[in-house]
């Protein structure tokens, strides 16, 4: 047996190629991005990234009906994009193993909100697995797909950012494995798979049936089980609580609870009747805790633990503490130190190619739908030029929605709607947004950012880069033949490394009345090598210290030493550019105003 | 009374700022970890980090570790690339315990938005609030060396003396894992940084 430590997404990736999964389907998010990234390079598997969440779980649900086994994996708010797909699939089901990986974000780490997707399990009512720890992750894979397979319908794995991320030992033993079920192929069953109402009707009751065989399931399996210790304080608890509740109440009781959904209710009754106290611990909502009060049992959980942000081995000591039952003293709380709230958000990286445009719009006083992607982390000073963020394709459909309603309404506002959106984004959502615009003669100027990859989770391959996600070649679309083929031909490339051309372009947008398309095209750093020769350097004989350059937010400047100066004015001091990190992307040269950023080729 | 498996298990907190090598220096600890036999978690939040944030990540090891993440007050070391990050981190460290810092300081734009300033008092803090801290001027020690990236081994070196790992095992994943062409000038760096520590 072969020891590694792996994190959650690794041992998922590897507990479906050992399982024999053969097709994967994805749309990359954090924390779940990983999953295929990792099982794209075994051999012999088909893996993709899909434009979007909804079509990945489509070809996911497709592959599955061959009797493949299939992964689909997901961040949280992706399974709302593929929450349609997913509930009627809850109808149909698939004669393949099908696993759905849900990787939700306690905390909001990296996204937008911190839904509790525990609640599309038993919303769809579908069986869902919860890891604590890479070991179950690569266990459970397997797991869910023989709960697929038995009971004809998807089985969600649902993970957590601290699951996902977090590395813990792993034993592989690939010989434990049970056979992988030989693929039937497709077969036409029309009242399983077409869902006109007459046949979904039929399918419905099958749902409910499946729903009792699982209640059965849940209260054998292996994976819920109790640890018996002292039954003064007996905790319920699934996924990561389960590591914190192990780390600071190492005497209690646990039902440790792998499968949540449906949940045990039988072994809950048989644990709560034996211990004093009754506690559930569980990140987010309660899910657990309310599905025990409903069964009549007196019980305890958010009044001590929050259904804010995600816990921790503090926050769980804390809550035991105001129960009053734990077993040794809080540590004193530990002060801050001075000094240690200096803000470091996450910033555009130097030679970023967004800076460029984000810098023109912040000078154009309008209105900026945003939408999700690097040029998010615009929204702090000195950029501050988005001014909102909803969710992916959100920024084309609202500037819309913004535009008609000041026309309509007449509202006394003189500023021009912009919409700026990422590739990625766009071909995940904006394309449907965009032709709302045209098709209902808006009027808004949208901005396609198009840096060559999927840039926010890491550097992924997408419809517009020429390669898939096993970097085979493929066709490229082309962003400004989608953009006329929707009807608007007011569209052009635009350079955002020249700022005078780019804020003329703006402009030009602006005093046009109709929708239009600017596409700025310029790579990702990510993509290619710092050419240290492009390097540009502060003239000291010329810069007067006036902070122009600085509200680019390029990482790469910096203050330096203070300028000499008779008169005593406020202090004022040089820019300093790193000729480590400098991508030599010119703007910092074009907003300083006495030529004292400067190109000098060694 | 106090909590008593937080004596068993070893807390190494690393810390630094998004591109510094955090991530790389706690992968090879715990791997040595593992290595020697001890049970082994390590957790870090990747994302939003990578352009230029700030980026941490535990690293724990005993016979059995249940918590992937470090509680407040229970680090054994703290391993920092960033002089400003080691002061957002020092209420990690138990009472005992030790900083290793680079002194590298990286101000973030933010500072020149106005968004707060950054603490020049940091040495004075670090050597109040704890014991024998360790400076180290990693990053021109990793350039006299040949590459500045050789910060990450030298850190490593300096934590490897307080950790009662085995110096064979570092030897080897630190070989393992970088180039082959790099490979001697790693070893150099580890042992620097271990005469430091
Ligand atoms: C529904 C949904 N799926 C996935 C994500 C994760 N996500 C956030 S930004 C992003 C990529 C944005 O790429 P692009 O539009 O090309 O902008 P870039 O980051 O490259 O500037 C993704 C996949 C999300 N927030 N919501
Ligand atoms: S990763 Fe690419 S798109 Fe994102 S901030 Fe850096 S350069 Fe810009
Ligand atoms: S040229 Fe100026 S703005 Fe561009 S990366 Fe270099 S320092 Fe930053």
């Amino acid at each position: 047996m072969k020891k590694q430590i792996l994190s959650g997404n690794e041992a998922v990736a590897l507990g479906a190629f050992q399982a024999g999964v053969k097709v994967a389907s994805a749309y990359p998010g954090t924390p779940s991005t990983e999953i295929l990234q990792n099982f794209a390079t075994y051999k012999d598997v088909y893996a993709e990234w899909a434009p979007n969440e909804k079509v990945a779980l489509e070809v996911a649900i497709g592959s599955a009906m061959t009797g493949v086994r299939t992964l689909f994996t997901t961040k949280h708010v992706g399974l709302n994009v593929a929450a349609d797909p997913l509930m009627t699939l809850a109808y149909t089901g698939i004669p393949g193993g099908l696993l759905i990986v849900c990787a939700d974000d306690p905390g909001m780490h990296s996204s937008q909100n911190e839904q509790d997707n525990r609640f599309y399990a038993k919303f769809a009512k579908i069986p869902m697995l919860e890891p604590s720890d890479s070991q179950e992750a690569l266990e459970m894979v397997e797991e869910g797909l023989l709960l697929s397979e038995k009971y004809d319908c998807p089985t969600m794995l649902r993970m957590t950012t601290r699951v996902c991320h977090s590395k813990s030992i792993v034993q592989i033993d690939a010989g434990n494995q049970a056979a992988v079920p030989v693929a039937e192929g497709f077969k036409r069953d029309l009242k399983k798979f077409v869902m006109i109402p007459a046949f979904a009707k039929l399918r419905h009751p099958l749902v409910l049936e499946r729903e009792e065989k699982l209640e059965h399931v849940t209260e054998t399996t292996a994976v819920n089980r109790i640890e018996w210790n002292d039954k003064k304080i007996g905790i319920i608890t699934c996924g990561i609580a389960y590591q914190y509740v192990k780390e600071i109440m190492p005497d209690a009781s646990i039902l440790k609870l792998g499968m949540t959904f449906p949940l045990p209710k039988k072994k809950i009754k048989e644990f709560a009747d034996k211990v004093e106290r009754l506690f559930v611990v569980e990140e987010l909502e309660p899910y657990i805790e309310d599905e025990i009060r409903i069964m009549g049992l007196a019980v305890e959980g958010k009044i001590f633990f929050p259904k804010l942000d995600e816990l921790s081995p503090d926050i769980v000591a804390t809550g035991f503490a105001k129960a009053g039952v734990l077993p040794y003293d809080l540590p004193p709380v530990q002060e801050k130190a001075p000094g240690g709230s200096m803000p470091r958000p996450p910033l555009l990286c130097a030679g970023c190619p967004h800076r460029g445009l984000l810098y023109s719009l912040n000078k154009m006083k309008a209105i900026v739908h945003g939408d999700i992607g690097c040029s998010t982390l615009s929204v702090l000073p000195p950029l501050q030029s988005i001014d909102t963020t909803l969710c992916m394709g959100a920024s084309i459909s609202m500037a819309h929605g913004t535009a008609k309603a000041m026309a309509i309404a007449g509202l006394e506002d003189k500023r021009p709607v912009f919409a700026a959106i990422g590739d990625s984004t766009f071909f995940h959502s904006g394309i449907t947004s965009l032709m709302d615009v045209i098709y209902n003669k808006g009027n808004v100027n949208v901005l396609i950012m198009d840096n060559r990859i999927t840039a926010m989770t890491g550097g992924q391959q997408n419809p517009g880069t020429g390669r898939t996600l096993q970097m085979e070649e493929t066709y490229a679309v082309d962003i400004l033949e989608i953009v006329r083929a929707l009807g608007c031909k007011r569209v052009r490339e635009i350079d955002p490394f020249d700022l005078e051309g780019t804020i003329a372009a703006l402009k030009e947008e602006v005093a046009y009345d109709g929708p239009s398309v600017l596409v700025t095209k310029r790579p990702c750093v990510q993509l290619f090598r710092r050419d240290p020769q492009a390097v540009r350097t502060v003239d000291s004989d010329g810069c007067l210290g006036c902070k122009r350059c600085l509200k680019l937010g390029c990482p790469s400047i910096s203050q330096g030493d203070i300028i000499p100066d008779d008169a005593d004015k406020k202090e004022r001091r040089y820019s300093n550019i790193d000729a480590t990190t400098c991508y030599g992307c010119a703007l910092c040269e074009q907003v300083c105003t006495s030529n004292a950023i400067v190109y000098v080729p060694q | 009374m106090t909590r008593e498996n937080n004596k068993k298990t070893v807390n190494v907190l690393v810390v630094g700022t998004g591109g510094q090598g955090v991530i790389t220096a706690s992968e090879i600890l715990s791997d040595v970890a593992m290595r020697s036999g001890f049970d082994a978690k390590k957790s870090e939040i990747h994302g939003m980090s990578q352009r230029g944030g700030v980026v941490t990540s535990h690293v724990r090891y005993s016979e059995n570790v249940a918590s992937p993440i470090i509680m407040e007050g229970e680090a054994d070391i703290l391993l920092s690339f960033e002089l400003s990050e080691t002061v957002r981190w020092l209420h990690f460290l138990r009472p005992s315990g030790r900083v290793i810092t680079s002194l590298q300081k990286i101000i973030p734009p933010a500072v020149y938005a106005g968004m707060g300033s950054y603490p020049e008092e940091a040495q004075t803090v670090i050597k109040q609030r704890t014991t024998d801290p360790i400076f180290v001027d990693a990053l021109p020690m990793a350039e006299k060396l040949g590459n500045p990236r050789l910060v990450n081994t030298i850190l490593l070196g300096i934590a490897s003396a307080m950790l009662d790992l085995p110096v064979d095992e570092w030897k080897a994943v630190i070989a393992e894992r970088v180039p082959a062409n790099f490979k001697e000038l790693n070893l150099v760096a580890f042992d620097k940084g271990r005469d430091i520590g």
